[in-house]
Order: structure tokens, then C-alpha cells, then sequence
């Protein structure tokens, strides 16, 4: 995708904004309507055949899996796999790379979201993301939380009570209440990570990305999170990349492992090797790769 | 043990042998930074000493008169530097702002066509000022627009002239905007264009702000283009609007060093130190927002 490419839907996006605001309602044409995956869960996403271009380079291929609603799934795999690659397509921030290209479908309740016709602000609102690295806007905590709801105009009667609620929700605000119009900076990493949780709930969306959230930060730090998102499952679909088993162990329903394999030109490509209950994976994998990772051989 | 340790301290003696060049380069790197700033200090210290002689109220509450000079002064100037820098900054700001937006938020950098605007703008900022003069004379004072030798031309002159450089310090400071701002307000459903105004630009306007002032802080020392586009070198009034003949301060030295009485002179040397003190408020001004909004990342 390109960034031209991105433009057009921003146009988009200011002609949608009367249906933008009316919360609930799903803006997104029914038009791309996709199969379900056989055998998968009944997700929320659907990924049928995904295969993800860099320019020339297929970083990852034929990944098929489904990410059921109210659970967490885990995507595990050595680095370099292709697990950011996957979950930046499921809501479209890997548009923002150039030369970045998607194959196949990303099925969002059976509308493909790479599909014509598709709002992309509206898919990103509805599919939050929280990044590796603490990335709070140089703004107020308050400021922070507020921003989405505002950019995407969603009809807000009271947004103190949104922001209160967002900070609730991420278990924050009884360490900020007292200081919401402080600089976010002035937050500790664990603290700031759980605002870009808050930030990412402010526009209620059904779904959660997080890229290993975990990993810029200590362990206390660290445990609060997982315990946040364990909580977090009750009202939200969470997707989490980690680079961490024991978490994914910890916290997920469904793991999905990757790998990429050299092939006979030596090019990587990540493909999905075992997708189950986390239960599975970990007691009693299929795949002997996975058993390998799981048990520390390699990666 | 009591060998290693020997060995160690040799070695680290035997390294004084190549302190001696080094130390040879280094005072000659210091005596070249001497000599830069023994001209520089000899300059100021000529204009001050010089300069403060006329150094009165009347330098600013007096314009120019050919039959007084020990009392006149250069009111008319003063006041045409500040028309003019006000309306070079509302020309050139905006546009060089929005070039610079354009070309680091939005311009596909591999396209051919961006490619060329960027080495086009790289050439442009190392083209003389007086080419810009002549430039705004046949496009502005005269020819298509032929709106005279006005004040608003010699602004359009100096916003051209500093458009370049505007447009590459802005460049670098929406760069130094790290790219995890961009993709949070994107992921939270914010269009291209509300990150770039609500997060991007907030977020780099101390180094625009920085750069624009020390653009500006050039184009008012400038006599060269405005020579060309007409402005004055002797007026008895104030400028009352965007198309009022004016003067402006580098071209009142321009016109009145060379004169030969010397009550003039001292004029010259009190106008200079006038410019001189103003230049270095700016950038003054420059460095203290710089310091004050130190990147928080
Ligand atoms: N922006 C990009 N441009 C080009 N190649 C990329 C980009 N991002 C990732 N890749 C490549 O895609 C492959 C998968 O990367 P990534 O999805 O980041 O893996 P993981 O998150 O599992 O470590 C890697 O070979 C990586 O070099
Ligand atoms: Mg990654």
C-alpha cells in the first residue's frame, strides 16, 4: 500500500463521519463477505490464505487461523517470523510501510477489511493496537485517553466519564487520578504502557492488538499488565504477539506458533506451523518444531 | 602477577609516543579557532567602539536628513526591517511549512517527481541572494505583476530567498518527530491529516520555530536583493502599508558609507551596531526556545 493510497481513504473517512459517530453501528459495506476457515474457531477475525509482501520479499505466507471472540490468543514464534508482519495486518497498519502488500483475506465478522469500500479509521477504531515501546503522545494523561474518541468523532455526552472509564479500564486510575492534566511522560514504563492501554479502550473497540507489550518493560511491571489483559478478556478479543512462553502459557487461550524456514533460495518465509489450544500447544504439541520451541531447542 | 601488572603500565606509558601528534593537531585546530575569533572579536570591537558614538535615542526616533546628520537618525529603516520581516514570515512560513508537511508526510519518497522537487529545494538554497532580486524585478516590480518598487515585493524577494531553507530546517524538525507518535494516532483511528496537526507539527514547533527565526534573522540582513527590487536608501517616513516605497537597515549602511562626511560615518557605525544588536536578540531568541523545548524523546 501506498501512501497515496492511504489519502484516499482519509477522504473517505470525512464523508463517513455522520456514521462514524452512531456508535454502534457497523459502518463497513457487507460486500466482502469471506467463507469461514474450516475447523477454526468461530473468531471475530478470520485470516484465510494471508501472505504479506515486503516489495519483493514474502515475509510471511498461507497463514490461516481465527481469533475467537472474548479470548486471548497468543502468537509465538522466533523473532523474525513474521508474528508483527501478521498482527499489523489486522488492522491495517501495515499500510503505513511502504511497499508493504497483502494477499489472501483478513476477515473482520466476515468482511474483508482489505476489501473496496472499507473505512479503514473505522476498522482501526474498532481494532485498538498497543506497540512494543510505550508510545504516549507528548500530551496530558487526560489528553491521551481523549484523543481517540475525538479524532474519530464518536458522540461523547461526557468525556470526563470516558476517560475515568478508559483509566479504569486499564487500571490506572488510582495512580493518576490526582494528575490527569500532567505531561503522560512524567509516567513510569509500566504506567505509560497501561495509558496506551486506556488510550486504545477510550474508543471502545471490540478488539485489541498488542506487540509484545511487555517486553520494554520489568517484571512487576510487567505482571500487572498480564493480569490487566486477563481481565481485559472478559469484554475484549486480545491478540498478543510475545516473545515470552511462560506469558503466553499465562495468559492465552489459543497460541499460534510460527516459524520461518530457509527455502531452496534461501529466502525466509514465516508460516503458521501449529495453531491450538494453548492447552495443546504447550502439554502435548502436534508439530515437532513446536515441541522444539516450546521446549527451548531453538529459537 | 606483579609481571602483568608491569606489562599493563608499560603499555599504557608507551601510548604518550603517539599523544605528540595529536597534540600537535590540536593546537593547530585551536589556532585556526583563535584566528576565527580574533577577526570576529577585531570586527566587533571596531563597531562598537565606533558605533557608540551615535549611539543615541535619536538612532531610532529620527529619520534620515542629508542636512543633519549628527542628529538624525534611522527611524525610517528600522521600522521597514520590521514590515519587512513580519511580511517575508507570513509569506514564507506557510509555505514553507506546508512544502515541508507535504514532502515528509505525504510525498511518496520514491516517486521520481519528489525526488526531483527535494534536489530542486537543496539546489535552490545555494543560489545567491541577489539572483532572487533580480528574479522578483522582473516578475514582481516589473513584468507579469509589475506592482512596483514596494514594500511587498521586497518581501516576496526575501520570502523566496529564505523558502529554501524554511523548507529544510522544518523538514528536519518534523523528522526528529519519532515515528511512534504517528502510528499511535493512526492505530486510534486518526486520519493522515489529524496526526499531522494535532500530533506531528505541535510536536515540532520549537525546531520550525528555531529555524524560521534564523531563516528570518538572514533575510533582514540582506541588502543585495533589495537593492535590485528598489528599496530606498533615503526616506523620511514610515511605512504605512504593504505597498509603501520603504528602507530598510542594510541598504541605509549601503547608502550611507560611502558618503564623505564623517558625521555620516558614525551614522553608518551606529546602524550596523543596530543591526548587529538585533540579529543577535533573534537569534538569541533562537537558542533559548531551543533550549526550553528540549526534545522529551
Ligand atoms: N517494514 C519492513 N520492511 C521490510 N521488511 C520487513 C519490515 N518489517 C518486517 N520485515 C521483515 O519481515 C520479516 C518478519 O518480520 P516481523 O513481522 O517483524 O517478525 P517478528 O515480529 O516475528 O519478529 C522479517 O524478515 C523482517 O525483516
Ligand atoms: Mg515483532
Amino acid at each position: 500500500m501506498t501512501r497515496s493510497e492511504q489519502r484516499t481513504v482519509s477522504t473517505e473517512q470525512r464523508t463517513n463521519k455522520s456514521d462514524t459517530a452512531s456508535e454502534s453501528q457497523v459502518t463497513i459495506e457487507r460486500s466482502n463477505t469471506v467463507p469461514p476457515v474450516e475447523g477454526a474457531p468461530d473468531g471475530v477475525i478470520t485470516l484465510k490464505d494471508l501472505e504479506v509482501f515486503y516489495s519483493d520479499f514474502r515475509a510471511v505466507t498461507n497463514v490461516n487461523m481465527s481469533f475467537g471472540s472474548r479470548e486471548i490468543t497468543a502468537l509465538i514464534g522466533p523473532s523474525g517470523c513474521g508474528k508483527s508482519t501478521v498482527l499489523r495486518c489486522l488492522n491495517r497498519m501495515n499500510d503505513l510501510v511502504p511497499g508493504a502488500r497483502v494477499e489472501g483475506a483478513v476477515a473482520y465478522h466476515g468482511v474483508d477489511i482489505y476489501g473496496e469500500d472499507v473505512d479503514v479509521i473505522e476498522v482501526r477504531r474498532r481494532i485498538g493496537m498497543v506497540f512494543q515501546k510505550p508510545n504516549p503522545f507528548p500530551k496530558s494523561i487526560y489528553d491521551n485517553v481523549a484523543y481517540g474518541p475525538r479524532v474519530t468523532g464518536m458522540k461523547v455526552s461526557d468525556m470526563d466519564n470516558v476517560v475515568e472509564r478508559a483509566l479504569r479500564g486499564a487500571a490506572l486510575w488510582d495512580e493518576v487520578k490526582d494528575k490527569l492534566k500532567q505531561n503522560a511522560f512524567g509516567l513510569s514504563g509500566g504506567q505509560q504502557q497501561r495509558l496506551c492501554i486506556a488510550r486504545a479502550i477510550a474508543t471502545s473497540p471490540e478488539v485489541i492488538l498488542m506487540d509484545e507489550p511487555c517486553s520494554a518493560l520489568d517484571p512487576i511491571a510487567t505482571a500487572k499488565i498480564e493480569d490487566l489483559m486477563v481481565e481485559l478478556a472478559s469484554t475484549y478479543t486480545i491478540i498478543i504477539v510475545t516473545h515470552n512462553m511462560q506469558q503466553a502459557a499465562r495468559v492465552s487461550q489459543r497460541t499460534g506458533f510460527f516459524t520461518a524456514e530457509a527455502d531452496d533460495k534461501g529466502q525466509r518465509t514465516g508460516r503458521l506451523v501449529e495453531f491450538d489450544t494453548t492447552e495443546h500447544i504447550f502439554g502435548n504439541p502436534s508439530d515437532a518444531r513446536t515441541e522444539a520451541y516450546i521446549t527451548g531447542r531453538f529459537g | 602477577m606483579t609481571a602483568t601488572t608491569l606489562v599493563v603500565d608499560q603499555s599504557l606509558k608507551s601510548g604518550r609516543r603517539k599523544g605528540v601528534g595529536s597534540t600537535v593537531f590540536a593546537i593547530a585546530l585551536w589556532a585556526c579557532l583563535a584566528i576565527i575569533c580574533a577577526f570576529l572579536f577585531f570586527v566587533l570591537a571596531v563597531i562598537v567602539q565606533k558605533g557608540l558614538a551615535r549611539f543615541d535615542p535619536n538612532l531610532v526616533t529620527e529619520h534620515p536628513s542629508r542636512l543633519r546628520p549628527d542628529t538624525s537618525g534611522v527611524k525610517s529603516a528600522l521600522f521597514g526591517t520590521i514590515w519587512i520581516m513580519v511580511l517575508t514570515a507570513l509569506i514564507a512560513l506557510p509555505l514553507g511549512i506546508a512544502a515541508a508537511v507535504y514532502l515528509e508526510e505525504y510525498a511518496d519518497g520514491t516517486r521520481w517527481w519528489n525526488r526531483l522537487i527535494e534536489l530542486n529545494i537543496q539546489n535552490l538554497a545555494a543560489v545567491p541572494s541577489v539572483i532572487y532580486g533580480i528574479l522578483a524585478l522582473g516578475f514582481v516590480v516589473r513584468g507579469p505583476l509589475s506592482i512596483g518598487a514596494v514594500l511587498l515585493a521586497g518581501a516576496i524577494a526575501l520570502a523566496l530567498l529564505i523558502l529554501p531553507v524554511v523548507i529544510i530546517t522544518c523538514r528536519e524538525a518534523l523528522r526528529s518527530v519519532p515515528s511512534e507518535i504517528r502510528s499511535g494516532s493512526l492505530a486510534l483511528g486518526a486520519t493522515q491529516w489529524q496526526t499531522t496537526w494535532k500530533q506531528v507539527l505541535p510536536a515540532a514547533v520549537p525546531g520550525i520555530a528555531t529555524g524560521s527565526i534564523l531563516a528570518l534573522s538572514r533575510a533582514i540582513g540582506e541588502a543585495a536583493p533589495l537593492l535590485l527590487v528598489g528599496a530606498t536608501t533615503f526616506l523620511t517616513f514610515n511605512p504605512d502599508g504593504v505597498f509603501s516605497r520603504y528602507t530598510v537597515l542594510p541598504t541605509q549602511i549601503f547608502s550611507l558609507v560611502p558618503l564623505d562626511r564623517v558625521e555620516f560615518r558614525d551614522l553608518a557605525y551606529s546602524t550596523i551596531l543596530l543591526l548587529i544588536i538585533v540579529l543577535l536578540v533573534m537569534n538569541a531568541l533562537a537558542i533559548w526556545l531551543r533550549n526550553r523545548y528540549q526534545r522529551q524523546w
